[in-house]
């Protein structure tokens, strides 16, 4: 009984002296960072050249990265943030709504977009099917791998360039809304993540692979050979960096914030396949010539939060339709 | 016959659902030689993970042992109301997908949650190791429990009644008497439940801030690799994983030499 | 020591102590409260923040509806398979004897410790396009059932093992000196006090099989009414804004996942009585 209870109190403790040590955490001089997954090595290198520089001098930066959604909620539910690196505006704007990013967050000239991607079609070796546009996805025996737009909020750039496509080539909405039935009959497989989506078509499932030509270029860079071809008609993936409540008060993450559209930074973007914003760090990037972004309103893109009510409302939205009617 | 039909059958059976893919995993891991597998588990962050993976198991393991331990005896040797449904309850931590493990958690200790008044005091729970260890206690709570009840059932209580009419306190009977019995169970619980403490990703990865260097377990830097492309490396710091876990059945081997049934 | 004296119970606790058993009891229920019951306390008030009637509706939408029936569908068979072989695995482990045992048994409880991720990606890579055996079984459900059948190995077999271990084989062997055929040892002799633990194991790895997420998430194919568990359905819901659709359907498995553990251990009570008569 007596040692029963030693346990007990050592165990209790212990406990405490965990929680104690934890609560002492960042002070002073520290900026946290949270990010989605993809561009880590680019903040890695960011971070390193931003310490280099005076006003990053002795500032701590902790890294956080994971999946877009899964870090906004982990922001939203309290974990400590300067600086959001999501992969798309309405992550952000859910913190918005939380009161935890001030509602001007997009307000400097580059509209709180840090780097740029396009929708590409990822091939097999050679482009044996001869895939070059939206049409061919939905050739007889195509298949088409993208995630799933509900578990992957990335995989909704991939629902709205098809969509786009399809009204910058004249169709009516109609008759776009009918391609997207159409094209996701032809989707074997909904991955839950672009990462896996790229993993399963390397393995060999599927003839074309719906992604980001950052995620291409960067899977080439890491040993997984990846052909892509970049349709003529496509949208233009924008992704947003924020400043939140918090990251306002640190003068050191102002700084690293701005930092973000340096040469030094929008470089370290370019060489993991992003497309620099900023006009003179140009890479040689051909601009595809039918691009497209979420705010075209002549193709019926109206900016993510009606673009997201419409296609994307977990149960009325257009996909959730058309996931319904792919399975039934 | 009938005893290699039945090692045939289990072996077969194993073979294609542990041991391909277990020894797939070891494969894939040294595929390109000891080096590249040995700089992929050395780094840095690696190391942390895996102590801080160490850390959660030293104190997940123990806790939810002396909580098993107790409870199998709660149920099994008294009788007290709501048992089955505390029974029942026991299990239901595995039911719960790792994301809804993180979001209940969320709703009690994040922000504007029941208990999320903690971190405005300083007592950070989530995106720290405490949450991490709840977490972990969570997923791991009923592997002593549920190898402990069964065998006390078998068990029975003779022993132990005839020990009491002995004198014995109950203290003494529970150290010499069923302790003992209930030794194998205890150990295989054991097991199971540092098994599951140090390979737990989903729900340890959402209540964690997967912020590096910090909050980041070994299965979290797993998934980190998967990310990069680095996918040796995932393998790589798996392996060491499964050889902690093979240590915990080697070294209860060591401590209870098998006796052949 | 009589096997089959399963379920002499005794009030007030023999081996708990008097006094002692009550604060035990009491630690244990704290312990219970704070690390299991609190956070599903959270959760169930969530899922009705917003009103009964959103709560079921959010449960019985079709896809959720669909979901859970192949999620409870294959995890009941899973839980069968891992009943027939996870004991006889267990048997072979302590009965038999052969080269490579130990090794065998040392790496059962592997995938507990291998991170869900590494686990999809190798079943994956064995079982799905391009693997070497030419079996591709990924994206239908016998790849999920595959990939369930993994993460829920070690339940059964490591519930068995302990029972046997402490099983005295007097009965067994005094029924084989009187003619009795190995199988209607097994039958009568050594099943009856088996099935408890087999249980024990089966409830586990039905819940494990009804929550898993990382394993199989990869292999499985996320496509609605077909091949997408409750699990990615919920994590759906929650990424796209839908965290009360999320939390009901999460507490509509919990509870049909409660009401099946709950006739399980039902269901053994009234087995040990029936056999002890």
């Amino acid at each position: 009984m007596k040692d029963r209870m030693r346990v007990i109190w050592i165990a209790l403790l212990g406990v405490a002296v965990l929680v104690g040590s934890a609560a002492g955490a960042s002070k002073g001089g520290s900026i946290d960072l949270v990010a989605y997954s993809t561009p880590k090595d680019a903040y890695g290198k960011i971070i390193s050249s931003f310490q280099k520089t005076q006003a990053g001098n002795g500032v701590d930066i902790s890294q956080s990265y994971g999946a877009s959604g899964d870090q906004a909620r982990a922001v939203a539910a309290g974990q400590d943030a300067d600086v959001v690196a999501l992969s798309l505006d309405p992550d952000v704007n859910m913190l918005v709504g939380r009161g935890l990013v001030p509602k001007n967050w997009n307000g400097n000239s580059h509209r709180g977009i840090v780097s740029d991607s396009v929708v590409v079609f990822v091939v097999r070796d050679g482009n044996p099917k001869k895939v070059k546009g939206w049409g061919d996805l939905v050739r007889p025996g195509i298949q088409v791998i993208t995630p799933n737009p509900f578990t992957s909020g990335g995989a909704r750039w991939n629902v709205m360039a098809a969509y786009g496509a399809q009204r910058r080539a004249g169709k009516s909405d109609r008759e776009a809304i009918a391609y997207l039935y159409k094209l996701f009959k032809h989707v074997p497989v909904q991955p839950a993540s672009a990462r896996e989506a790229l993993q399963i078509f390397a393995q060999g499932k599927g003839d074309v692979l719906l992604t980001y030509e950052n995620e291409a270029i960067y899977a080439e860079k890491k040993g997984v050979h990846t052909e892509y071809r970049t349709p003529k008609a496509t949208l233009l993936i924008e992704t947003p960096v924020a400043l939140t409540k918090s990251g306002l008060r640190k003068p050191a993450a102002k700084a690293f914030y701005k930092y973000l559209w340096s040469s030094t930074a929008q470089k370290a973007f370019a060489d993991q396949g992003y497309r620099p914003v900023v006009k003179n760090i140009s890479k040689g990037y051909h601009k595809p010539p039918g691009l497209f972004t979420i705010g075209s309103a002549k193709y019926g893109l109206n900016g993510w939060v009606k673009v997201n009510k419409r296609f994307f409302h977990p149960e009325k939205g257009i996909m959730a339709k058309v996931e319904r009617s792919v399975g039934q | 016959m009938s005893r290699y039909l039945l090692r045939l059958g289990a072996l077969g059976y194993l073979a294609l659902i542990l041991l391909v893919p277990v020894g797939f995993v070891f494969y894939r891991a040294f595929q390109h030689g000891l080096g590249p597998a040995w700089d992929a588990v050395t780094s840095h962050q690696a190391v942390h993970a895996l102590e801080l993976t160490l850390l959660m198991a030293a104190i997940a393991v123990p806790a939810n042992t002396i909580f098993g331990v107790v409870l199998a005896l709660a149920l099994v040797r008294t009788r007290f109301p709501g048992r089955g449904l505390v029974n029942a309850i026991v299990d239901l931590p595995l039911a719960l997908s790792p994301v809804v493990v993180g979001l209940a958690l969320f709703l009690l200790y994040g922000r504007g949650g029941w208990l999320g008044s903690f971190a405005d005091h300083g007592l950070k729970i989530l995106f720290a190791v405490p949450g991490m260890v709840l977490a972990t206690m969570f997923v791991s709570l009923p592997f002593v429990v549920r190898e402990v009840v069964p065998v006390l059932r078998e068990i029975g209580t003779e022993q132990e009644q005839a020990a009491e009419t002995l004198g014995a306190s109950p203290f003494q009977t529970f150290w010499k008497i069923t302790l003992p019995a209930i030794r194998w169970a205890v150990a295989y619980g054991v097991v199971l439940t540092t098994a599951r403490a140090i390979g737990e990703f989903g729900a340890v990865s959402v209540v964690s801030g997967r912020i590096e260097g910090r909050t980041e377990t070994l299965p979290l830097y797993v998934q980190a690799q998967f990310e990069q492309f680095n996918v040796q490396g995932a393998y790589a710091a798996s392996v060491v994983l499964a050889l902690i876990a093979i240590a915990t059945v080697v070294g209860l081997r060591l401590v209870h030499p098998r006796e052949e049934a | 020591m009589a096997s089959n004296a399963a379920v002499l119970e005794r009030p007030a606790g023999v081996v708990s102590g008097r006094a002692g058993g009550a604060v035990a009891r009491g630690m244990v229920m704290g312990y219970l409260s704070v690390v299991v019951l609190l956070p599903l306390a959270a959760l169930t008030w969530s899922a009705r923040a917003e009103g009964l009637d959103s709560f079921w509706h959010q449960a019985t939408r079709p896809e959720a509806l669909a979901a859970l029936e192949l999620t409870l569908g294959v995890a009941a068979i899973c839980a069968l398979v891992n009943a027939v072989a996870g004991t006889t695995i267990a048997w072979v482990l302590v009965r038999d004897s052969f080269p490579g045992k130990g090794t065998v048994d040392a790496v059962i409880d592997l995938p507990f410790a291998l991170p869900t991720i590494v686990a999809g990606l190798t079943l994956l890579a064995l079982y799905g396009p391009g693997g070497p055996a030419g079996i591709d079984v990924a994206f239908t459900r016998l790849g999920l059932l595959v990939a369930l059948l993994f993460v829920t190995l070690p339940f059964v077999v490591r519930a068995v093992q302990p029972v046997l271990l402490e099983l005295d084989t007097e009965v067994e062997e005094a029924a084989a000196s009187l003619g009795a055929g190995s199988i209607a040892i097994f039958r009568r002799i050594v099943f009856p006090s088996l099935l408890p633990a087999i249980l024990s194991g089966v409830a586990l790895a039905f819940a494990r099989a009804v929550g898993e997420f990382g394993a199989v998430v990869l292999i499985s194919g996320n496509i609605p009414f077909k091949t997408e568990v409750s699990s990615v359905y919920i994590f759906g819901q929650l990424q796209s804004g839908n965290g009360t659709g999320a939390a009901a359907v999460s507490v509509v498995l919990l509870a049909i996942s409660l009401g099946v553990l709950l006739l399980f251990g039902v269901f053994r009570r009234w087995w040990t009585k029936h056999e002890y008569v």
